[in-house]
């Protein structure tokens, strides 16, 4: 029974409170009934007084007819600028899409790059170079070619769609491939499904400064793929030049290996 | 915090690989693991719960089809969402996999927007 006291009185406490805050509420309203009351009556005095005199009438009516046009002129302008927001966020929401595919593109270009410098074994740099034609471009039929220096051959050391040795080898400046490799210059025709199938689309010389390196020859897209985008193109310029630093780093580096190995073995051979 | 989307990314490329976990990387609250083949998809996808599966088609070890096959044929896993990212785009190729259980089809070569508007719209993720 003790124990239920304090509760009690917490209760009551309570309930004082709510009562005072109710009390204060309702005065509150009392007096804001009041003010309204008041306002109420000098707005039919006023009209009363203007019914009265039709001079101020006339000053009413004028009153009213400025308030309506000012009114009239504050909605105009809150349309215009409502207008001019939705043009604004009509902008944003292109500059987002522009942006967001910008970014897109970046990302595919630095995982491009990025892979292809994740290795300086050659036959990884080759797979790298396909896994990006078939995935980041969208080619069915397609070979990398690696430029012989001995015979100043280009010869295809790797494909997709086809066997490597189903196409045909290039002399440095002759046909398609070897023409753009020796000038440097990207060859790509529009539509990635041409008539001859033996005819290259795309020849993406790879070249280390001036050096010639290697190429890449597109014969025919995915059947999904039906052109070239703007990003075909970053990406064909990057492989041009990613592709060919990564091969000839890779082929560098065998080859000091093996003169490393070589080495070795004298060393070997001499000390033992 | 809401709990974290674990999405499966089987595909034998890494490049590809690289580039999925970046698109979906762009989504809140997700933690991705990678399987490079059918075999390494199957482990994990057994071993480990997850609320979306990305599987490439043609893989070594084991393809796709035939772990999407797998997959269904476990009574707890029939309900996690496949999505196919293949360079099939022969129409009869996206009946099959659909026809397996797969929940989408995507070819090759991907848009990351298009993936991740089907991620988004299987793990119910508001955008």
């Amino acid at each position: 029974m003790s124990d239920d006291r304090p509760s009690i009185f917490g209760r009551t406490e309570e309930f004082l409170t709510l009562f005072k805050r109710g009390a204060e509420f309702s005065k509150e309203l009392i007096a804001e009934n009041e003010r309204l009351r008041r306002r109420i009556l000098d707005l039919e005095q006023h009209q009363q007084f203007a019914a009265q005199d039709p001079e101020q009438w006339d000053k009413l009516r004028e009153e009213l007819i400025q308030r309506i046009s000012s009114l009239e002129a504050e909605r105009q302008n809150f349309l215009e600028r409502l207008q001019s927001l939705e043009e604004e966020n009509h902008q944003f929401a292109t500059r987002y899409v522009e942006i967001e595919e910008e970014n897109n593109n970046l990302a595919n270009l630095y995982v491009a790059s990025f892979q292809l410098h994740s290795t300086l074994d050659l036959s990884e740099v080759v797979k790298i170079i396909l896994e990006i034609v078939i995935n980041l471009v969208g080619a069915e039929v397609f070979a990398v070619y690696v430029m012989d220096e001995k015979t100043n051959r280009l010869e295809a050391v790797a494909s997709e769609g086809a066997d490597p040795s189903t196409f045909p080898s290039y002399s440095l400046g002759s046909g398609i491939l070897g023409r753009s490799v020796a000038s440097g210059e990207i060859y790509c025709e529009d539509g990635g499904h041409p008539e001859d199938a033996s005819r290259p689309v795309v020849c993406v010389p790879l070249r280390v400064q001036d050096r010639p390196v290697g190429a890449i020859a597109i014969h025919r897209l995915l059947q999904q793929k039906e052109r070239f985008t703007p990003l075909d193109h970053e990406l064909f310029t990057l492989l041009g030049g990613h592709a060919a630093t990564a091969i000839f780093s890779a082929r560098l580096y065998s080859e000091s290996e093996r003169k490393r190995n070589t080495i070795q073995g004298f060393i070997d051979l001499l000390t033992k | 915090m809401s709990e974290k989307h674990r999405i499966l990314i089987v595909e034998d490329s890494p490049t590809m690989r690289q580039l999925l976990v970046f698109a979906l990387k762009r989504l809140k609250n997700v933690e991705i693991v990678e399987a490079q083949d059918g075999m390494d998809g199957l482990r994990k996808v057994s071993s480990d719960h997850f609320d979306l599966a990305l599987i490439d088609i043609n893989m070594p070890v084991m393809d796709g089809l035939k772990l999407i096959r797998l997959i269904r044929g476990e009574e707890n896993l029939k309900a996690m969402p496949i999505v196919v990212i293949t360079t099939e785009g022969a129409k009869e190729d996206r009946e099959r996999a659909l026809g397996l259980g797969a929940n989408e089809y995507l070819t090759k070569p991907i848009q990351a927007n298009r993936v991740l508007a089907v991620a988004k719209g299987l793990l119910k993720i508001d955008s």
